[in-house]
């Protein structure tokens, strides 16, 4: 393919690029004391959680923002993001999707999330968050039958207080890092899972993100808890619309699976990832981590990145409980000036703990695309193992793949085996589904999922199809 | 014009190819019509190879000079995929492998993007796999080669014969095949050829490209040329190829240069 085709077909613009015209209750920027009051006063939060979010922002004051990842950016200025914002509402909240302001439903249709057909055409209970506060909640009665909660963050932190101040921060403490401290101090909402023991919950859980006040960063905050014996799987879905200055996302995310529980947590993510000059795009600072906690458990996450300016992320598995199981399937695509540094953390404490890690970066246009993984073997962990495959594709000559394993292994019985490859869409490859009548964009879209091929396949079915949609959007053209 | 009057399916005139500065045709002409079967012999390095891929549009060819004409219209004009869908097929020397992308996608897709090109709809899935599973046992093809990845870890046979499968599927118009017959043993061969035989038609035309007569044991051409230093010195019938066998290619080239 010639030079301006290939220009031409990778100036294509974002298709999920428009801005929803809604009143919004914003607090002003800057970030001290005053404004974490006023967030939890606003959320009519129990004493405890103000305690622990206070507390989080005096340490956070002591922090400075890491510069270890392999992405460039201007410096962040803290004090020029407003920390909360909520859709105006008539009433207190909405009872029903009748009661959901008509633009926001009218922003999930653009978006092709009807959420009171496709949901339940797909059996997929819908918790959608719209800026900070969640707006609907549908297939609560199902879920309530099964004893699973899946509720707003916030509707939990009042229902459901105990779980909350027993759980939160205890796979992510508030000292964790630099953005989950953030975080810790700001959250604005969410979801909460809780699936008690022995159930398998009836239903994929979904949750659709979307970011839309400007200026104002958003800070979710999910937690996951499946008791003993249960079985749980999320997905995660995310678009934002076209926007010119940089929006920080810095969302927490912690997953607890006591004996015997499967957590299987699933990401599409697909952010405005900036213009064809680099201009612009989300920048996404998320920590997500899980505890296999009991014995037997297992938690797999199997995320699809193809959006944001900055991805910086490592969905990761403590592995206490004996003979747990933790898995990490990434598919990270960078495309014009996007950065993504990402990768998993494995770490094993518990005997006869096993992780899996495959990672497929793609890597376009000027994009750079990092892998960064660490496995640590406690001396405690015997007879753990652990395999990673960690494969690279570019595609034009002005991208970059790059590879950071991390390998700290304390038990001499450990197993721990490492695979890497670096390769690029050859011309061959391409020249042969053209001669086979194929298109370009559908010869290079196809060789490409074939490359994710383990990824997707563990993705739930619908959610395959759109991962590889969208996989397609983002790399539309981009071979050279 | 040819003697019944009716345009050839493939005009080659005069036709001159360059790859990274270095002339590889120079002046090739060939009319191919249909229902022919033409073999295109030749030493190692006379241009075989990239006559088939100039034909298929494969990029980082020069056309310096000349034309090709297929089906009335101009050929060079028209970017690969175009190609493919009128009708143009060319079965690879060394068939590329496509990991994770299974060999039954790639057949529906492409056969897919060629019915569209003539107006049909997309082929429906069980008539698809009717018409695959047929096709797979007359190349002694077995079943679960479907789900596996295209030509991946395939063995040269395999390749080679998956490269006619996917032809009698896509039933081309022209069928330009590539040293199809290279490091096949002989029953692989008189599958390949069987396969080639059976899409024999008074529509369609066969271009083999090849360096031994074997194959044209059992694939019987109706012409031979042999091409040396990028043009045909030498055209002939079944008769030619033997007789090259026999004396080797020095001979045409010494005639080449004489």
């Amino acid at each position: 393919m010639n030079q301006p085709d290939l220009d031409a077909l990778v100036g294509r613009s974002y298709r999920h690029g428009f801005v929803t015209d809604i009143e919004s209750d914003t607090v002003p920027p800057g970030l001290d004391e005053d404004v974490v009051r006023l967030i939890s006063r606003k959320k009519r939060e129990p004493q405890f959680l103000l305690d622990w979010r206070l507390r989080a922002l005096a340490y956070w004051r002591t922090q400075r923002a890491p510069t270890w990842a392999h992405v460039h950016h201007q410096p962040i200025d803290f004090n020029a993001i407003s920390y909360y914002s909520a859709p105006k509402s008539k009433t207190d909240g909405p009872k029903s999707l009748a009661d959901v302001d008509p633009k926001l439903l009218e922003t999930y249709d653009k978006l092709g999330v009807p959420l009171h057909e496709r949901a339940r055409l797909a059996g997929v209970a819908v918790d959608a968050v719209f800026d900070s506060v969640s707006v609907a909640t549908t297939f609560k009665e199902r879920l309530a039958a099964a004893g699973v909660i899946f509720c707003p963050f916030s509707e939990a932190v009042h229902k459901h207080p105990e779980l909350i101040e027993q759980y939160l921060g205890s796979v992510v403490p508030y000292t964790d890092n630099f953005y989950a401290t953030l975080n810790s101090a700001v959250f604005s909402d969410g979801s909460f899972v809780y699936v008690p023991k022995g159930v398998r919950c009836p239903m994929e859980l979904s949750t659709y993100f979307r970011i839309n006040a400007a200026n104002t960063g958003q800070f979710e905050r999910t937690l996951i808890i499946a008791d003993a014996g249960s079985h749980v799987s999320y997905l995660e879905g995310c678009t934002a619309p076209m926007r010119d200055e940089n929006q920080l996302h810095a969302a927490v995310v912690e997953l607890v699976a006591l004996d015997d529980a499967q957590i299987k947590y699933s990401t599409v993510q697909n952010w405005y990832p900036g213009d064809a000059q680099g201009r612009g795009g989300i920048y996404n600072f998320v920590t997500k981590r899980g505890e296999c906690r009991g014995r037997n458990s297992r938690i797999s996450w199997t995320q699809v990145e193809t959006g944001s300016a900055i991805t910086w992320k490592y969905p990761s598995c403590v592995l206490r409980g004996e003979n747990s199981v933790g898995e990490f399937y990434s598919v990270a695509t960078t495309n014009n000036y996007q950065q993504a540094d990402t990768g998993t953390k494995m770490i094993h404490i518990g005997a006869n703990t096993r992780s899996t890690i495959v990672s497929k970066g793609i890597s376009a246009g000027h994009g750079q695309n990092a892998y960064r993984g660490q496995v640590r073997v406690m001396a405690t962990a015997h007879g753990a193992r652990n395999y990673t495959q960690c494969d690279s594709l570019l595609m034009g000559p002005h991208c970059g793949a790059h590879t950071f394993p991390y390998i700290d292994v304390r038990n001499p019985g450990a197993v721990v085996e490492h695979e890497a490859s670096t390769s690029r869409i050859s011309e061959e490859q391409l020249f042969y589904c053209l001669q086979r009548g194929i298109g370009q964009e559908d010869a290079v879209n196809m060789i490409v999922s074939g490359f994710c091929r383990e990824v997707f396949k563990e993705l739930p079915m619908e959610f395959a199809v759109e991962a590889q949609a969208l996989l397609a959007v983002s790399l539309e053209g981009a071979v050279g | 014009m040819n003697a019944s009057g009716a345009e050839p399916l493939l005009e080659i005139d005069n036709l001159h190819v360059s790859v990274g500065g270095q002339q590889v045709l120079r002046g090739l002409n060939l009319a191919v019509n249909a229902g022919e079967v033409h073999a295109i012999m030749g030493p190692n390095g006379s241009g075989k190879s990239t006559l088939a891929h100039v034909l298929a549009g494969r990029p980082g060819y020069e056309i310096t000079q000349g034309s090709v004409r297929y089906q009335g219209s101009d050929l060079l004009a028209l970017p690969a995929e175009a190609r493919a869908r009128a009708g143009l097929f060319l079965g690879f020397q060394y068939p590329v492998e496509i990991p994770g992308v299974n060999n039954a996608y790639l057949l529906k897709t492409a056969l897919n993007a060629q019915r569209r090109q003539r107006g049909l709809p997309d082929i429906d899935a069980f008539d698809f796999l009717a018409l695959v599973r047929e096709r797979m046992k007359l190349m002694q093809i077995e079943e679960s080669f479907l789900a596996r990845g295209v030509n991946e870890g395939f063995s040269g046979g395999e390749k080679k014969r998956n490269e006619i499968l996917q032809m009698l599927i896509l039933e081309p118009r022209l069928a330009l095949l590539d040293e199809t017959d290279s490091g096949l043993d002989i029953d692989a061969l008189k599958v390949v050829a069987r396969g080639v035989n059976s899409l024999r038609s008074p529509e369609r035309a066969v271009v083999l490209v090849t360096h031994y007569q074997r194959l044209l044991d059992h694939v019987v051409p109706d012409f031979v040329h042999v091409l040396a230093r990028g043009r045909v010195v030498r055209s002939g019938d079944r008769s030619l190829a033997l007789e090259l066998e026999k004396r080797g290619y020095d001979w045409v080239q010494e005639q080449a240069v004489a």
